[in-house]
């Protein structure tokens, strides 16, 4: 049976129902170009997504040299041939128009096209001479977390060993970078705990802060499928919004922004008071216990109830929910990422895993989750503000075994500090100690907090800027040297998903014009650095995807992130494979920290941990006399108040956040026409409290306005908290008259332009939900309602208002039952 | 008076002093944005130590003030601030920062050393009350030496060699 779904009105598409410890039926989706008939194919060629964290694979149709389709891949566990809407339309993109065909270089003011040679030697000759005059620190290297991994790595290595800079880090900073420091608190080292398989048999999930509906809808269609068969799990959702979750959770707590860590304290103290406490995984596994006990002490319902503005009896039913079950997934995103007090929230989610003993077992572990596809890769690689495998850059040993590796003397890799962070680098290039940033793969001028002073620090005369993208972005349109990238589908590279699943993906198509992979960029631009190893040959001795990777597995070798048992050919025969995977676990590693904590010791461990309130870093000396054996840190925070609170000018709180029809800053998902018709403007959404209170209604014109600055949009009354208002972050300004951010005719429309510069001290993390705000209204609606979606958590609250999201036959995809391979199943054991 | 007196009084001005220049800080170096906030966060500390040490005091029938006011001087602080933003490009700053950061560092070292002598009197002399008071101050104070000190090593390479 086939089944044709409009995926724009039903996201997740249809259900298989599927019981408790049972394999998830497969189902394969396919979307193919009108008037493309399956048989009419040429060729089929294998894939992941880059358009979310989930890494479903899938296959890209050609025929005659164009893709012309996507389809699910059946034999992967990830997603069993299921695609979300962005997976199934976002591929368009990669045709449009306005892609982006030559280098440009700004002449005059102006950006005019020219060759690869001019446009490689203005960037080469700048990068001399500011090494010459200033040295490495004035050169800053932002990315992305969508590249392959093959990419990350040769711009790590040309970065630290060729350039010498401290500075380089990706927009994962925006993304995980929360998640990857609350590992390394608690465990020593990054590295996701828990498999997506854990879905197959959890009793209890908790999702904090973790719209999953939107942002993984294909592992929600999983837990769709789970609810509708046997033994369903019962969910507990943190979001101040009425998300889908929310509306399938069996305890739903909306918290005031701000307040995660007064909620997990109490969460911990019910944990600790009931004495639902597994202390012999206690004892045998952490350190700590006694001081996380004695911080939560005075931490109970009541004491979070005034805080979080959520009453004390859910708090209490929340902490039987997963404080009893046998089998608890907890997962983690950009509600506490993005948030007041971000690590030391995430870290309190480890926390009761631990003192529950929750982990290493199907059904029992933890996804602190990323929001970019190949987010896991920029950390492993070392392209995010950490060292290549995961290596600690206080720990001396480590960097000499990274010298070896790269045959560099140890002092050449700057490690007398932490990586710069990205925040700090914008710091660093607005005070003018770094002159040359080159940005790849990512869109600041949108996607960063308080864009009036990005697009000041962008736009400085002093700072050279080159942009490496598909299209003429925001940032592009403000820099010195433009250089036109190939993407997905256009060249080949692997990519490792939240749960530490690497793909292949291969080049099924020309890229435009004379557009090149990132890694051909990067690669170039190392030649004509002519950057040296100790022996006086060359720096970066690999010329293509297999050979660079080939070069990364001996940087991972031994390493938590080994891939010495991958290769291009085996990933091509099997899909999916999680890593650590050697000669012990050919076939990859389902779950870490099955028999223990593996890389907490301190001669191993990535780092020695930081103050979860002040940042600071602690040093060898304490970490050995705290955690001597390596066993998992119980970290405590103290709760405290958020850095702005809503006063009389500005009343509301304002959270900015995801939907599942466009991707980041919308470059692509912009341009492909059926999620662009799904959500095509910015909106703003207000409790129906608020909004009778204030005489406001649906499609009403309002100015959203902050100490930063102001975004107009049109309203939408959900059943989103009082006192809070949201706003999509993904507009920016390509697709309006004045292109790179609001002008005379244009009015601010990106969420960021409100939002505060301020990060969490642990993790560097900005935040993007703990801003305040004013409402004012501009205009009355005509009747028309807000641009918002009706199938998400922008659903409105009175039913009617606006038409129902849908695509039509535009949006009409395969849906085909299948079976699943049982023989690669991890799950039912 | 005696030495636990001195000491307290000692203690409490070291604090008071703390609290003011972290506030003072925050607002000279808004543009620097994790200095500012995380300086503004640990001036709540030391205003918390102000507090307990003025009640402690009484205790032994001393009478020391009230923490300085929650909101930085109006004049100066709007002085302040709207000079940090008039050099928000300028690297020269980053020298000012740095000189900063270490009296910072210098004045809760001394508090620390402080802390220290008060908890080893109350030891001595057996009250309980003080001791307990020290030993649930004293960390903060050396999270905020550590705090100064994780800033300055993170950000003198930079700034130094940019000049
Ligand atoms: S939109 Fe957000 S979640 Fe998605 S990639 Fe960007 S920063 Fe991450």
């Amino acid at each position: 049976m086939e089944d044709a779904t409009d995926r724009i009105a039903q996201p997740w598409g249809g259900r298989v129902p599927y019981g408790r410890h049972e394999t998830w039926p497969a189902r394969v989706d396919t979307f193919l170009a009108d008037g493309v008939e399956p048989e009419a194919v040429q060729r089929w060629v294998q894939s992941a997504s880059i358009l979310h964290s989930d890494g479903d694979a899938m296959d890209i149709a050609v025929t005659d040299g164009r893709m012309v389709g996507v389809r699910g891949r059946d034999v992967d566990r990830v997603n069993r041939g299921r695609l979300g809407p962005k997976d199934l339309f976002g591929w368009q993109a990669n045709a449009s128009r306005d892609r982006l065909t030559r280098p440009l270089v700004r002449r005059d003011g102006r950006l005019v096209e020219t060759d690869w040679d001019t446009a490689m030697d203005v960037v080469a000759a700048r990068s001399r001479e500011l090494l010459d005059r200033r040295g490495p620190g004035s050169i800053g290297f932002y990315t992305s977390g969508q590249l392959f991994l093959e990419e990350y790595y040769t711009l790590a290595v040309l970065a630290r060993a060729g350039i010498g800079t401290n500075h380089l880090d990706g927009n994962t900073r925006l993304c995980t970078a929360t998640a990857a420091e609350a590992l390394k608190e608690t465990f020593g080292c990054d590295g996701q705990p828990g498999s997506y398989d854990d879905f197959d048999h959890a009793d209890v999930i908790a999702l904090f802060g973790h719209n999953i509906a939107e942002t993984q809808p294909v592992q929600w269609m999983r837990l769709l499928d789970r609810m509708e068969g046997a033994d369903p799990p019962r969910l507990l959702c943190v979001d101040p919004r009425p998300t889908r979750v929310a509306q399938h959770a069996a305890v739903h707590l909306a918290p005031r922004g701000g307040t995660n860590v007064a909620l997990l304290n109490a969460l911990l103290h019910e944990t600790i008071r009931h004495d639902r406490i597994d202390r012999d995984f206690v004892d045998a596994h952490t350190v700590g216990f006694e001081e996380l006990a004695e911080r939560v002490a005075d931490c109970t319902p009541k004491w979070a109830a005034d805080i979080c503005d959520v009453p004390a009896a859910r708090i209490e039913e929340a902490a039987e929910l997963v404080g009893t079950t046998d089998a608890l997934v907890s997962t983690v995103l950009q509600g506490v990422y993005q948030s007041h007090q971000a690590t030391a929230a995430a870290v309190q989610i480890n926390n009761l895993h631990l003192i529950r003993g929750m982990l290493g077992r199907p059904g029992a572990g933890l996804l602190q989750m990323n929001g970019q596809p190949t987010a896991q890769n920029t950390r492993e690689c070392g392209a995010n503000g950490d060292l290549p495998g995961f290596r600690n850059w206080q720990n001396d040993t480590h960097v000499a075994d990274l010298a070896k590796v790269w045959n560099v003397e140890p002092e050449t890799i700057p490690h007398f500090a932490p990586p710069t962070h990205a925040m700090q680098m914008y710091r660093y290039a607005e005070q003018g100690s770094i002159r040359m940033l080159w940005i790849s793969g990512t869109n600041p001028a949108v996607s960063l907090p308080e864009l009036s002073r990005i697009r000041s620090i962008l736009t400085q005369e002093r700072l050279f800027t080159v942009v490496q993208d598909l299209f003429l972005t925001e940032t592009a349109q403000l820099a010195d040297v433009v250089l036109p990238a190939a993407t997905w589908g256009e060249k080949t590279g692997a990519l490792t998903n939240a749960d530490r699943t690497v793909h292949l993906s291969e080049k099924a198509v020309e890229p435009p014009g004379e557009a090149r992979p990132d890694l051909d960029i990067f690669l170039d631009y190392a030649r004509r650095m002519d950057f040296r190893d100790k022996d006086g040959g060359p720096l970066i001795t690999w010329d293509d995807p297999e050979s660079a990777f080939e070069a990364w597995k001996r940087c991972s070798a031994g390493r938590p992130c080994d891939y010495t048992g991958l290769s291009y050919a085996k990933l091509r025969d099997t899909s999916g494979i999680q890593w650590p995977c050697d000669e012990e676990s050919p076939e990859g590693t389902a779950r870490l920290y099955t028999d223990g904590i593996d890389w907490a010791h301190p001669d191993l461990c990535e780092s020695y941990g930081k103050d979860l309130e002040t940042g600071a870093s602690q040093e060898v000396v304490e970490y050995r006399s705290l955690n001597p054996d390596g066993k998992a840190v119980l970290k405590a925070a103290a709760y405290r108040p958020p850095h702005e609170e809503p006063d009389e000018e500005y009343p509301f709180q304002l959270t900015t956040g995801r939907t599942i029809y466009q991707f980041h800053t919308r470059t692509k998902t912009g341009r492909a026409p059926q999620l662009d018709a799904a959500a095509p403007d910015v909106w703003v959404e207000i409790s129906t409290a608020d909004a009778d209170r204030l005489g406001l209604g649906e499609g009403d014109l309002v100015d959203v306005t902050s100490r930063r600055g102001a975004l107009r949009g049109r309203l939408r009354p959900t059943g989103i908290r009082p006192g809070l208002l949201f706003v999509p972050f993904h507009y920016g300004y390509w697709d309006t008259d004045d292109g790179s951010g609001p002008g005379p005719d244009t009015p601010g429309r990106a969420a960021n332009e409100a939002t505060i510069t301020d990060w969490d001290p642990a993790s560097k993390q900005p935040l993007f939900k703990t801003a305040t705000a004013a409402l004012t209204l501009v205009e009355r609606g005509d009747g028309r309602p807000s641009p918002a979606p009706t199938t998400t958590a922008s659903a409105p609250a009175t039913a009617g208002v606006a038409r129902p999201t849908a695509g039509g036959p535009a949006a009409h995809t395969a849906q085909t039952p299948a079976e699943f391979p049982h023989g690669r199943e991890e799950g039912a054991q | 008076m005696n030495g636990i007196t001195l000491t307290l009084r000692t203690l409490h001005r070291g604090e008071r002093h703390l609290a003011h220049d972290l506030v003072t800080v925050a607002e000279r170096h808004r543009t620097e944005h994790e200095v500012h906030h995380v300086a503004t966060d640990l001036a709540v500390w030391s205003r918390e130590h102000v507090r307990r040490l003025a009640e402690a005091a009484a205790g032994h029938d001393v009478k020391l003030g009230d923490p300085p006011d929650h909101s930085p001087d109006g004049v100066f602080a709007t002085l302040r601030k709207k000079a940090s933003e008039a050099v928000v490009h300028r690297p020269e700053p980053g020298l000012l920062l740095l000189r900063d950061l270490r009296e910072l560092h210098v004045a809760a070292a001394e508090n620390s050393l402080h802390w220290e002598m008060l908890a080893q009197a109350a030891q001595a002399s057996r009250d309980s009350g003080l001791l307990e008071l020290a030993s649930s101050c004293h960390p903060q104070t050396l999270r905020q030496m550590r705090w100064t000190n994780t800033m300055i090593k993170n950000l003198s390479p930079q700034l130094l060699n940019s000049l």
